[in-house]
């Protein structure tokens, strides 16, 4: 059984784990970090997207032997301070999530496209969520809501919203931008 | 106590359900582990029909943490059979359902044995050391030859694979004339046969279930919508008291009606915790819910429409055969049965037949999945419009118009003998062109038409209703379904003022905790924040229907409206017994009772104290503000909408991009916009999905090629377009409150509105149909006038049921 030592949402760990264990078991089972999901056993649908010295990874597909001498941040050490990270924020505030299964992959690989794109536009954010399946929000509000972390994550930047009921859409979100015929 | 400063109702208040969800902060069930569990694991059927000729579990035995391995002969005494409620003939024929096969399996994924060990690795390690051997059935695939007398059958006992037909006939129920006559008579029949492909509801959450035995009451966590039907039918089925059991649904990850179940799973995990003492934990792989968890739709739908040549419709006749798969689970009989009385929709049909009949084949079986039935009546009927438009050479926007029920002709009761309480189609569909651009869109479309452009547009239309709001009891009991539709809610009010409401309903995604909340603090008059939502636990809320068929709110909600009528009742009296007045001279609004005339009163939390000390109360009061309530509604709700797509289709390769997507949904009054706003994106999703990307496909053996989210094409956020929503609002009479359901209307809307588009935009090259899903290799195939191949190819993408051997690629496939 190797033996590994791993960062985990701030705290260090030595443990003995199977050759097979895979991060994510390691993460649930081992470290009762249960913020971190399971949703396919394919690598598809990407629930289970935590950060691996900060780069985004599935953590269904990384053996827990691959992980030591790392550091790794879930959706529980995100934000660091037990307040919420902007980006979970923005999920909240834009109505990004319903049943919340595929929340915690989303939320890291958002973060990690952030980091890598910080002001992407609607295009590069749907291109850069596509191997995160949600199957409850038809994912515009998720978009909504990446957009507006970028916001709110570039300093000085206004949030598209706050306050306790969101803001209304904006004008030309509201009302359909009719495109009629093209020639 | 201070008032809301704005109304609740109809605030886009955010979700109090995000907290944790953001955070990680859950509670899914896969997350629990109690002291001394076990984990469970099935081995299931990788063949889809044969006889079990011996189990060898000797091995698996001894392997490492093994504590149990159990077959089905082993439990075949205590097992009982999954329930079916909702057997709608008298003489439906029902097989045997076991949770376990045990001489025989009838479907590919059916489970075999089980083994408990210390982990789940060993569980699973465990289930390669058992040795099955199978002795091969003929496997029956394909369900309009399922259904021929001749026809190898699923189940051999029953002597048939038909299960069961139902039928409706306008002119026996008198509702409406004689549907042979108007075919025969029409100036125009326009006749169809569609398919509707099997699709599997992926929920994001795989299944899971925990079961402790170490207590007085059994309980049951477990991944369900429906708590407490679970536990009843897992008391009915095993005979196991029902007061023993306790079932607590936790954070649920989604449904769609596929978490609308009693599962073998559920019942072999109870059965394996009670045999060992101890915890038993079950969770599914992806997999297994891909194979083993119920499927929806797979229907083929043959349609006759009758028209004059003015476009008026006069009469439609609908023959269905609808797969069920190899047994028959909860609803599975009744899902195309609530498509039934809607194939009609908004047409003011002077006939209408409808016949289905339910075969059994060699498969997953089916059962509900978003819409249930619905979904596959309107796509149906709003395809026939299209193709009457099509046939007349007429707008599709004013065929309809020319039939659909008019705003003033409200309450309208159909041909099919349903009564629609409110609607107005004409504003729905009014707003929906506006903000289309539709007119500007068809000149688009003949300029690309005359230029041959590679590119061509094409426009579809939907201009759906649905029922929903799954209720009335007395209509439920008359389509034969096992249980009532009422919904039950129980305010508690505290002695500090904050209110508990227990509801019966059981949220997995759909915000009720918020909606819920804004209801009662609007009515009771407390901060939003002060109210807490209580759910999904038997122990707590005694009493429920569960969440499905879009009734949460029209029913569940409706049912806290009244408790709260109540609350508030009981409170006046003690209000003026505090105040020295009448009751009479009690006015209430926004939280307190006041004195009319003066400026004196009481707010309601000061009640609530002054009953929980009871040290002066009215004579007969008791000392408490609680009440409870029960609502049935008189009627369904039929929320109704306009859908328009706008398609680009690739002439070349045959790929569709959605240019744009533009909805006009009347849902009634809305207690919270945002979710409203949320639940449609998601329904649309799912049936964009069904049209363009989705399908289960199955090989020639009856395996399912699609068993995993590689091959089951979930679209991901790159695949879907930016929606254009809106609302119109017209009162549901049926209910106080106005409302009338969403969960389902995108999903039941949105696939003919894109089939129609695809078809539209190639219809010049002789296309009427495309089979869903519309991949590109059908709609190259519909083009190119391959028109066999397109009809019977299954594919889902780029599956591996996509990969096709001579032609096409399964026998499921071919229909005619």
């Amino acid at each position: 059984m190797p033996r590994i030592t791993v960062h985990v949402d701030g705290t260090t760990y030595t443990d003995d784990v199977s050759a097979r264990t895979l991060l994510v078991q390691y993460l649930r089972e081992h470290l009762g970090r249960t913020g971190t999901v399971v949703g396919c056993d394919t690598s598809n649908c990407g629930a289970c997207t935590v950060h691996l010295d900060g780069q985004s990874v599935k953590s269904c597909s990384v053996l827990a032997a691959q992980a030591d001498g790392h550091e790794i941040t879930t959706i529980e050490g995100l934000s660091g301070d037990g307040g919420q990270h902007p980006m979970q924020q923005a999920f909240h505030d834009n109505h990004a999530l319903q049943c919340g299964f595929c929340t915690p992959g989303m939320i890291m690989q958002a973060v990690d496209l952030l980091s890598d794109t910080p002001e992407p536009d609607d295009q590069q954010i749907r291109e850069g969520l596509e191997g995160n399946l949600c199957r409850c929000t038809g994912y515009q509000n998720i978009v909504r809501a990446v957009r507006d972390a970028s916001r709110r994550m570039r300093a000085g930047a206004e949030a598209e919203h706050t306050g306790e009921t969101p803001a209304p859409r904006s004008a030309e979100e509201r009302t359909a931008q009719p495109t009629g015929g093209q020639s | 106590m201070t008032s809301t400063a704005e109304p609740e109702l109809g605030r886009s208040r955010k979700r109090k359900e995000d907290a944790r969800l953001v955070t990680g902060a859950t509670r899914w069930t896969d997350n629990m582990a109690l002291p001394g569990m076990m984990h469970l694991a099935v081995l299931r059927s990788p063949v889809a029909h044969a006889r079990i000729t011996s189990v060898d579990t000797s091995e698996a035995r001894r392997m490492s943490g093994v504590r149990a391995v159990v077959t089905g002969t082993d439990i075949a005494a205590d097992q009982g059979s999954l329930p079916c409620a909702w057997p709608i003939t008298e003489d439906m024929r029902s097989p045997q359902a076991p949770p376990m096969a045990v001489d025989t399996v009838n479907f590919a994924g059916e489970a075999v044995a089980m083994v408990a060990a210390r982990s789940a690795a060993e569980a699973r390690d465990a289930l390669d050391a058992i040795d099955v051997d199978y002795d091969d059935l003929p496997v029956v695939l394909d369900v309009e030859s399922a259904a021929q007398p001749g026809s190898p059958l699923v189940h051999t006992e029953l002597g048939t694979n038909r299960s069961a037909t139902w039928t409706f006939d306008s002119a026996e129920a008198g509702t409406g004339g004689d549907v042979d006559r108007a075919l025969a008579d029409a100036e125009v029949r326009v006749e169809r046969t569609f398919r509707q492909q099997r699709l599997i509801p992926a929920f994001m959450e795989p299944r899971s279930v925990l079961v402790d035995p170490t207590s007085e009451q059994i309980t049951v966590y477990s991944a369900t919508q429906v708590p407490h039907i679970l536990r009843t039918m897992l008391a009915m089925s095993l005979g196991v008291d029902e007061h023993k059991i306790r079932v607590i649904a936790p954070d649920v990850g989604g449904g769609f009606g596929g978490k609308l179940q009693v599962t073998p799973e559920e019942v072999l995990t109870f059965l394996m915790a009670r045999r060992l003492g101890c915890p038993v934990k079950w969770t599914e792989t992806r997999s297994e819910t891909m194979v083993s968890a119920h499927h929806g739709r797979d229907q083929v739908q043959r349609l006759a429409l009758a028209a004059r040549r003015d476009g008026t419709v006069t009469g439609l006749n609908v023959e269905l055969l609808a797969d069920m798969g190899a047994y028959l689970r909860l609803v599975t009989p009744g899902i195309p049965i609530l498509g039934g009385l809607m194939f009609n929709s908004i047409y003011k049909f002077d006939s209408y037949r409808f016949t289905c009949t339910n075969v059994f084949t060699t498969k997953t079986p089916t059962d509900a999945y978003r819409g249930a039935g619905r979904p596959e009546a309107t796509f149906a009927i709003e395809r026939m419009m299209d193709e009457l438009a099509a046939e007349l050479d007429m707008d599709p926007l004013e065929v309809r118009r020319r039939n659909w029920i008019d705003r003033a002709e409200f309450p309208y009761t159909t041909v099919a003998g349903l009564t629609y309480d409110s609607g107005d189609y004409e504003a729905a569909t009014g707003r929906a062109e506006e903000l289309f651009g539709y007119r500007q869109l068809r000149e688009e479309q003949a300029r690309r038409r005359q230029r041959a452009d590679t590119v061509q547009l094409g426009i579809g239309v939907s201009t759906f209703t649905e029922m929903c709001g799954l209720a009335p009891s007395r209509v439920l009991g008359s389509l034969s379904y096992g249980a009532g539709g009422w919904e039950h809610a129980q305010i508690r009010v505290l002695p500090t003022g904050k209110v508990e409401l227990v509801t019966g309903v059981s949220p997995h995604g759909q915000g009720h905790v918020t909606a819920w909340s804004q209801l009662v603090a609007d009515r009771i008059g407390v901060p939003f924040d002060d109210v807490e939502v209580l759910h999904g636990d038997t122990q707590i809320s005694p009493r429920g229907m569960d969440t499905y068929g879009s009734r949460s709110l029209s029913v569940g909600g409706m049912a806290a409206v009244s408790a709260t009528d109540r609350v508030i009742e009981k409170a006046r009296r003690i209000a003026a017994h505090m105040l020295e007045c009448s009751e009479d001279d009690l006015e209430f609004s926004a939280g307190r009772f006041g004195v009319r005339g003066t400026d004196r009163g009481t707010g309601i939390s000061d009640v609530a104290l002054a009953a929980f000390t009871a040290h002066d109360l009215p004579e007969g009061v008791e000392p408490n503000l609680d009440a409870e309530a029960t609502f049935d509604p008189e009627n369904f709700s039929f929320p109704h909408g306009t859908h328009l797509c706008a398609v680009e289709v690739d002439t070349d390769t045959g790929e569709v991009r959605i240019r744009s997507y533009v909805c006009v949904d009347d849902v009634g009054t809305v207690v919270n916009p945002l979710i409203v706003e949320g639940q449609v994106h998601g329904g649309l999703a799912q049936g964009i999905a069904q049209a363009l990307f989705e399908e289960a496909v199955h090989d020639e053996d009856g395996t399912l090629t699609t068993a995993t989210l590689a091959d089951y094409l979930v679209p991901t956020a790159a695949d879907l377009p930016e929606f254009t929503t809106d609302r119109t609002e017209t009162r549901a009479t049926s209910n106080q409150l106005g409302v009338k359901g969403v969960g389902e209307a995108g999903t039941i809307a949105s696939t003919p509105a894109v089939v129609n588009a695809v078809v539209d935009a190639v219809r010049h090259f002789g296309v009427d149909d495309v089979r869903m899903p519309c991949s590109p290799q059908r709609v190259w195939r519909a083009i190119r006038g391959v028109r066999a191949s397109s009809e019977t190819a299954p594919e889902a993408g780029g599956g591996l049921g996509s990969m096709e051997t001579g032609g096409f690629a399964g026998s499921e496939g071919d229909l005619r």
